[in-house]
């Protein structure tokens, strides 16, 4: 037995994968002795991961990806082996914004462009009013929630930095912060967005499904060369998370993972709002209507465990989009390298699969193509980026 | 900001304690201008009120990310502040990460201005820790000391001994078991609650 594995996580669904492989036995099975520790915030994940206080992490990709190019803190090149979760996010808004925006609904309502041209027309009529711009909440600055949230307005010409305010939020307050108007809106993983309906304060807008098809959200991250010191912990690892998943994804084990996933030491929220994220049946509103999405949260059917480099280029791309950092050749090889099907495979000792993984599935802008990522940015009107 | 004048310094805390102990600390070190920041709502728009040249704040608050958001390219950003994080410096993130403090720097400020000011968080808040441990102690000691007395009390009712020969007992008992006494005298209580 190696030494005990010290991982942290955020208390969301999407570290389902995580917690099931330590606390089904899956890791101790592989002869992993894993400690998981509950965290509060991104920054703390982050900056434990990276000093070595933790071997491994439930991570934003983004975040993944920002430590690897040493965006807004310090370089740390990290290796991505494994993918907890694709999509799994969702908008809601509060019950003035959504009455605000279904007045100028023009189509169907789980159409991302009929809300963001409905958005469009809320901000614009609140501008010319004199009221204050509409204050979206997110978790991070290199968060998924932050670039599907500004994918989508800016499909409709709405500027995330010139026409509302972004703010960054810890997922436990998301929902008080709408409750007492502190934001209107807010994109966040589960189960805050259930959490918010169930108390009748918010409508789930989107899912995050609706915008991308499929979207990488969380990783299990490590450092590259704690990865390369120690290939055969990354693989146990590996394969321990991926027995998680299978469990997860069995439609009978879902009562038992969900119970799991409830304890007060782990996701800490009711087990039958958990079940509801892992079905992809969600109320959306307080009056009771229920929707329900195939594509949800994938912890690991259609292969939603293997990482893909291609995601990591789209989230690359949107980091260009906004700011936060400037188009290279060597950061998009960067960003890419973090994302490692190569370890994933190895741990399951079989050879990469024939298809390639399914695509984003954007509702906005043309086929993402990570050899042309100048191509995807100018096809947006809206951005931050310089040429 | 002038070499003279005493950085403004702001603590993100919760814990008034905490934040009480860190900014005695920071003023009898001769930083004078400390302001203390409880309140997590509009945490962004109170710092930019105070404008500090360094803030801090524990690790346990989950308002830290929202902090982090103060480093990118945004319309309501009044100055640039760049994390105290360049890659030199790993041993004191390293120290301060163990201790549960963060330091968020203006860009600008000189390191050597900086490094007192983080090497006082982390050995107050280390000594915080402490002091919490040691509370922590007494209290299940105050504990330990009541069960004593109670199963003491059983002992002498039901052995017929005296008070020094039930705690004798107790003792001894707990030396060969290799337990702790409170541990002993818990399991009494619990028999003879059962045995009721």
């Amino acid at each position: 037995m190696t030494a005990p594995l010290r991982i942290g996580f955020i208390p969301l669904v999407d570290a389902a994968a995580l917690i099931v492989a330590v606390d089904k036995g899956f890791a101790a099975a592989e002869g992993l002795e894993v400690e998981l520790v509950r965290e509060v915030s991104w920054s703390n994940v982050r900056d434990k991961l990276n000093i070595g206080l933790f071997d491994a992490a439930h991570l934003l990709a983004p975040v993944a990806i920002a430590s690897s190019l040493g965006l807004g803190h310090v370089k740390v090149p990290i290796a991505a082996p494994f993918n907890l979760g694709i999509n799994g996010n969702a908008i809601t808004v509060s019950p003035a914004l959504h009455a605000a925006l279904m007045a100028e609904i023009d189509g169907d309502r789980f159409d991302p462009m009929v809300t963001a041209k409905a958005l469009a027309k809320v901000v614009a009529k609140r501008r010319k009013a004199g009221a204050e711009p509409l204050t979206f909440g997110m978790t991070f600055p290199f968060s998924t929630h932050n670039y599907q949230l500004r994918f989508w307005m800016a499909a409709a010409g709405v500027d995330p930095d010139e026409d509302v305010r972004l703010v960054v939020l810890p997922p436990p307050y998301m929902v008080d912060s709408l409750a007492n108007g502190h934001v209107d809106a807010f994109c966040v993983g589960a189960p805050w967005n259930s959490v918010a309906v169930d108390l009748g304060i918010g409508h789930i807008l989107h899912f995050v499904s609706d915008i991308l098809v499929r979207a990488a959200e969380k990783v299990l991250a490590v450092r590259q060369v704690w990865a390369d010191k120690n290939p055969d912990v990354v693989a146990s690892l590996v394969r321990a998370a991926v027995k998680g998943a299978e469990f997860i994804e069995q439609p009978a084990n879902l009562a038992e993972a969900a119970r799991i996933l409830a304890q007060p030491e782990r996701i800490g929220v009711d087990a039958e709002v958990i079940q509801r994220t892992l079905t992809g049946r969600l109320k959306i509103s307080p009056d009771g209507t229920f929707r329900e999405s195939g594509r949800y949260l994938l912890v690991g059917r259609e292969e939603a465990g293997r990482p893909d480099p291609v995601q990591a280029a789209w989230l690359y791309a949107q980091m260009v989009r906004w700011g936060q950092t400037a188009l290279s050749p060597e950061g998009v090889k960067t960003a890419m390298s973090v994302f490692r099907p190569d370890l994933y495979d190895a741990a399951l000792g079989r050879r990469p699969p024939e298809q390639a993984p399914a695509a984003f599935g954007a509702f906005a802008g043309p086929v993402f193509d990570p050899d042309n990522i100048r191509g995807h940015l100018e096809a947006f009107g809206v951005g931050r980026w310089k040429a | 900001m002038s070499a003279e004048q005493s950085p403004k310094i702001v603590i993100v805390d919760e814990s008034p304690i905490r934040a009480a102990i860190l900014e005695d600390g920071l003023r009898e070190a001769g930083f004078t201008e400390v302001v203390h920041i409880r309140e997590m709502q509009s945490l962004l728009a109170r710092i930019y009120a105070v404008d500090p040249d360094i803030i801090l704040i524990d690790l346990e608050n989950p308002s830290r990310d929202v902090l982090e958001a103060m480093f990118q390219v945004s319309r309501a950003v009044k100055r640039p502040i760049a994390m105290f994080v360049d890659q030199s410096d790993s041993a004191s993130i390293q120290a301060s990460v163990e201790a549960g403090v963060s330091a968020y720097i203006v860009d600008g400020l000189k390191k050597e201005r900086i490094k007192p000011i983080l090497d006082l968080c982390v050995s107050r808040f280390n000594a915080f820790a402490k002091l919490q441990e040691e509370l922590e102690r007494t209290k299940s000691q105050l504990e330990d000391r009541k069960i004593i007395e109670r199963a003491k009390g059983i002992l002498m009712k039901v052995k017929g001994l005296n008070e020094d020969e039930a705690y004798v007992l107790l003792r001894s008992t707990a030396m060969r078991e290799k337990k702790k006494i409170g541990e002993i005298a818990q399991s009494i209580i619990t028999a003879s609650e059962m045995l009721k």
